[in-house]
């Protein structure tokens, strides 16, 4: 129904008709067009996964039109006249064609290999953005899992495109990857003859490299990001605390026609950087690099930042006693440990994550509101912990850089990363625990006394005090409206009756990780606390800080975590109080009685 | 049990005196107007600045045709960047200026309140799940699976083994012949010429300095059926020690030639090619992964995650002088495998 009678609005008017009269489509329009999404920069970096897989399928398909997926050798005759006359497989012959012949196709291929670097980066950057703010709890546990599935595809496709042109330095990482296939207990040796068609390298990987490059895993990719995109859709996406922000409501602007320009326009701000990208910065330049040769191979190589991680392992890993024969069969602990073990037990914990958590607290209900980061410390150390491991890897994986950058001891930058390996996520959980907790306690101070002002008033007795403006309504909401995490308390193991009661064991078992999960923490500021603090003056020492451990309740002692010495909090406000006075029952007591 | 995190379960103290047991949301932040709300000219402004950006990509995609018409790649690596410079920049202004047009239109010119959309609950409801579970039941009972065990064991089995057709002769042509003890060979024989890689020249003993290096193939390698095949296999890096620096196993004396001794090039750890050779102190080191082997003292690991030394390529020489093999390597080259020692 259009009131302008224009030929464009007519046209349009019937196609629409068209298509709903055969489709229905006019249900779907009025459903989705006007469908609310909240708005925050870190909603963008999955855009830019996805948007940098759009700039990979536009890109790949103008590469496959130029490139020969064959290993058959062939003699280079070209423009490239270090390489004339040079034995290599078709496809780096086809490479180097692209490159120096195909106008725009080295545009092309840098733009390829770039948009693949920043979508797994983006990947990873949005699957913290998640984990963070527990976006991944209930109802989106099975959409963590899918994001996980694409990034662990994201790994596959980009290794695979990777070694496609056939070059020394991609040769070698097929090489090592050989070399770890092997190491596999029992079925090692055969999956390298699966991968290969026979003995390394053969003539069979790269078609097959290229089939799984260009078909299997992309049409999983594409099927999967359908998948994810339809559950955001369905499941309607997650918003940060706020006024009027609810897990009933979702708080934003509307698809049309607000983030059909934004989100449609990001798409073009995220191409146009990845053209400059390709445009200014040179990536695997092949040419330099010359064919695959099993002899040559270069110093201070390095694979694509994803894969330095499983790099780093390998380097870090000591040889001597580690390889094992039992009963005439050898184990190569020293190199499944590395590349097999390690990243397992990583990237399980990160894909388990959602379930532990969920059996750990026993909330089945649905969220939709975000946590901030420093409210759940627990949470966000472990997130810390594991990324600090995975970049210890990478740094790892960097060492003869690093080695050469700095004129360091190679040997000297390995030990000390096999030392910071273990130390290293501890120490980052720890420190990422405490300062959660510290910016928990200065968001207390906040609502309860207000902004610091910076003017000092003078009383008529003598007293000075600074004065604090109270938070506004928003301000004061952002940081109270959070639920207060607590350890589970559980029903004896007998009712009243005597009788044992089934599943006291498991409950025990989630008491126990719920006192490590929740045991530290600060809870948010109650209209009651706040009453008490503004009718007792600024100065009051009422409990500010509600720091359980080890069940017992010290309402006015901050008990620094592990080493287990109190340290005495001052309740801020315009003097900074040695010692609270009397305690009172705050609700860190009311938490035992449950 | 009980969770304790409803708000409600909050026993607060002092709530007797009319304060609330919980702080009430302040509901949606009041709109705060743009210039371009406010002032008529502001909002001139941005749309002149929208029509501007998307006039930059027209001017984008119009010098990234000039590009591809007047800047051919060439024959040298600085044309080649000098195309692709231009090339990128006009990919670049054509898309990036669309972007920053849309999101700019976006953000100064369209309606900018905030707006609430409630949600509901995902789980169906109690009588479209009875509803669901009826349907399903009903359409078990029509198709009396349940009463014909016979039938669905067949039904079973036939949808098992149908799949072999494509997964057997699959697996039995994948791997080739699937013979892995290929990996325990390589095409040393007796009395093969050690040559130059990669130009294939036979090597002369006295041609041997102290101290150099000498990247070695077989003489022959080039008459194999798959030569990159067995070159992975077959590399040897060459080196001559003064004897006197040299350490040898007792099984091990006839091995090397007046200092000259031939390791295998491929790391017994994960396979790349060991090839940095450090001089004074004979320790050869993989670029790879740092492993690193002593060449004066039977290429035993002295750092890093290899485990077994590079193997040693016996090696004499024969009559016109030239070096020789004595035999293959007497152990699998390359990483570790299950089989290795069966």
């Amino acid at each position: 129904m259009t009131t302008t009678t224009s030929p464009a609005a007519k046209a349009a008017g019937g196609t629409a008709d068209y298509l709903d009269q055969r489709t229905g489509l006019g249900a779907a329009v009025k459903g989705l067009s006007r469908k609310i999404f909240p708005d925050h920069w870190s909603f963008l970096l999955g855009e830019i996964a996805l948007y940098s897989f759009i700039v990979i399928l536009i890109s790949g398909v103008f590469l496959t039109l130029f490139f020969v997926p064959s290993m058959a050798e062939t003699d280079y005759e070209g423009p490239w006249a270090a390489m004339n006359g040079v034995e290599m497989s078709e496809a780096f012959a086809s490479t180097l064609r692209l490159s120096f012949e195909v106008r725009g196709g080295l545009l092309m291929r840098q733009i390829h290999h770039w948009a693949a670097l920043l979508f797994m980066a983006s990947i990873v950057t949005h699957m913290m953005r998640v984990f963070f703010t527990g976006a991944f709890r209930k109802p989106r546990e099975l959409n963590w899992l899918i994001g996980f599935t694409l990034m662990i595809l994201g790994l596959a496709a980009g290794f695979s495109g990777y070694s496609l042109p056939d070059d020394v330095l991609s040769g070698n990482g097929l090489r090592i990857t050989d070399g770890v296939v092997r190491s596999i207990p029992i079925i090692g040796s055969y999956l390298s003859y699966f991968i290969f068609g026979g003995e390394f390298p053969g003539q069979d990987l790269i078609p097959r490299l290229f089939i799984v490059h260009v078909l299997l895993v992309p049409a999983i990719i594409l099927a999967l990001v359908g998948l994810h995109l339809f559950l955001v859709f369905l499941q309607k996406h997650t918003q940060y605390p706020g006024g009027g922000r609810t897990n009933t409501n979702v708080v934003g602007f509307p698809l049309f026609p607000i983030y059909v320009a934004k989100a449609g326009g990001f798409f073009f701000i995220v191409f146009g950087v990845i053209a400059l990208m390709a445009a200014t910065m040179t990536i695997n330049p092949v040419w330099n690099y010359g064919p695959y040769d099993p002899s040559p191979v270069g110093a201070g190589a390095q694979p694509d930042w994803y894969m330095l991680f499983l790099e780093g392992s390998l380097r870090l890993m000591p040889g001597q006693g580690t390889e094992w024969v039992i009963g005439g069969y050898t184990l190569s602990l020293n190199v499944l440990i590395p590349a097999v073990v390690v990243p397992g037990i990583l990237f399980t914990a990160l894909a388990a994550y959602p379930f532990i958590e969920q059996f750990v607290t026993g909330d089945k209900r649905e969220h939709h509101v975000l946590d901030r980061p420093r409210n759940v410390p627990f949470r966000t150390a472990t997130g810390v912990a594991i990324l600090t491991a995975f970049f210890i890897l990478v740094l790892a994986g960097s060492n003869d850089l690093i080695a050469t950058q700095f004129d360091l001891s190679i040997n000297d930058i390995t030990w000390t990363f096999r030392v910071l390996f273990f130390v290293a996520p501890v120490l980052a959980f720890w420190i990422t625990k405490r300062i959660c907790l510290g910016l928990q306690r200065k968001d207390r101070e906040l609502v309860l006394h207000g902004h610091e002002t910076g003017r000092i008033v003078r009383f008529a007795h003598g007293e000075y005090i600074e004065v604090h403006r109270p938070l506004d309504d928003q301000e004061r909401w952002l940081r109270v409206s959070q639920e207060p995490n607590r350890p589970l308390e559980i029903e004896p193991a007998e009712d009243s009756r005597g009788v044992r009661r089934k599943g006291y064991r498991k409950d025990v078992l989630r008491q126990r990780l719920s006192r490590i999960f929740f045991e530290d923490r600060v809870e948010p500021v109650t209209p009651a606390e706040l009453a008490a603090a503004h009718s007792h003056g600024e100065h009051d020492a009422l409990g500010s800080v509600h720091q359980t451990h080890g069940g017992a309740n010290v309402p006015e002692l901050d008990q620094a975590g592990t080493d287990g010495v109190p340290t005495v909090t001052a309740a801020g406000g315009g003097r900074r109080l040695a010692e609270p006075e009397t305690p009172q029952q705050g609700p860190g007591a009311d938490a035992r009685n449950h | 049990m009980s969770t304790h995190n409803h708000p409600t379960d909050v026993t607060v103290t002092g709530a007797t005196d009319g304060v609330p047991a919980v702080f009430t949301d302040p509901g949606i932040p009041h709109h705060r107007d743009r210039q371009s709300d406010l002032h008529p000219a502001a909002e001139k402004r941005a749309e002149r600045q929208v029509t501007l950006l998307f006039g930059l990509s027209v001017l984008g995609t119009i010098g990234f045709l000039v590009a591809y018409f007047t800047v051919p790649p060439g024959e040298t690596v600085a044309s080649m960047r000098l195309s692709n410079l231009l090339l990128g920049l006009g990919l670049f202004l054509a898309m990036f200026a669309i972007g920053i047009a849309a999101v700019h239109w976006a953000k100064s010119l369209m309606n900018a309140h905030e707006k609430a959309e409630d949600r509901h609950e995902l789980r169906s409801s109690d009588t479209t799940r009875t509803a669901a579970v009826e349907m399903l039941r009903e359409g078990t009972e029509d198709s009396s699976i349940g009463r014909r065990g016979v039938l669905k064991g067949a039904m079973v089995s036939a949808l098992a083994l149908a799949p072999l057709s494509v997964a057997v002769p699959l697996i039995g042509e994948v791997g080739e012949d699937w013979d892995v003890s290929k990996f325990k060979s390589t095409m040393w024989r007796k009395g093969t010429r050690l040559a130059i890689d990669p130009s294939g020249r036979p090597i002369r003993a006295a041609d041997v300095t102290i101290g150099s290096v000498v990247h070695v193939i077989p003489e022959n390698l080039s008459e194999a059926e798959h030569p990159l095949d067995e070159k992975a296999k077959a590399v040897v890096l060459l080196v001559r020690l003064d004897p006197r620096d040299l350490k040898e196993a007792e099984d091990r004396k006839g091995w090397s030639y007046e200092g000259i001794v031939a390791y295998s090039k491929i790391c017994t750890h994960v396979g790349c090619p060991v090839s940095l050779y450090e001089q004074q102190t004979h320790h050869l080191l993989c670029p790879c992964h740092q492993s690193t082997f002593d060449v004066a003292d039977g290429a035993k690991v002295v750092f890093g995650p290899a485990n077994r030394p590079l193997p040693q390529l016996p090696i004499e020489v024969d009559d016109e002088g030239y070096l020789v093999a004595q035999s293959d390597f007497t152990e699998p080259i390359g990483p570790s495998y299950w089989e290795r020692l069966r």
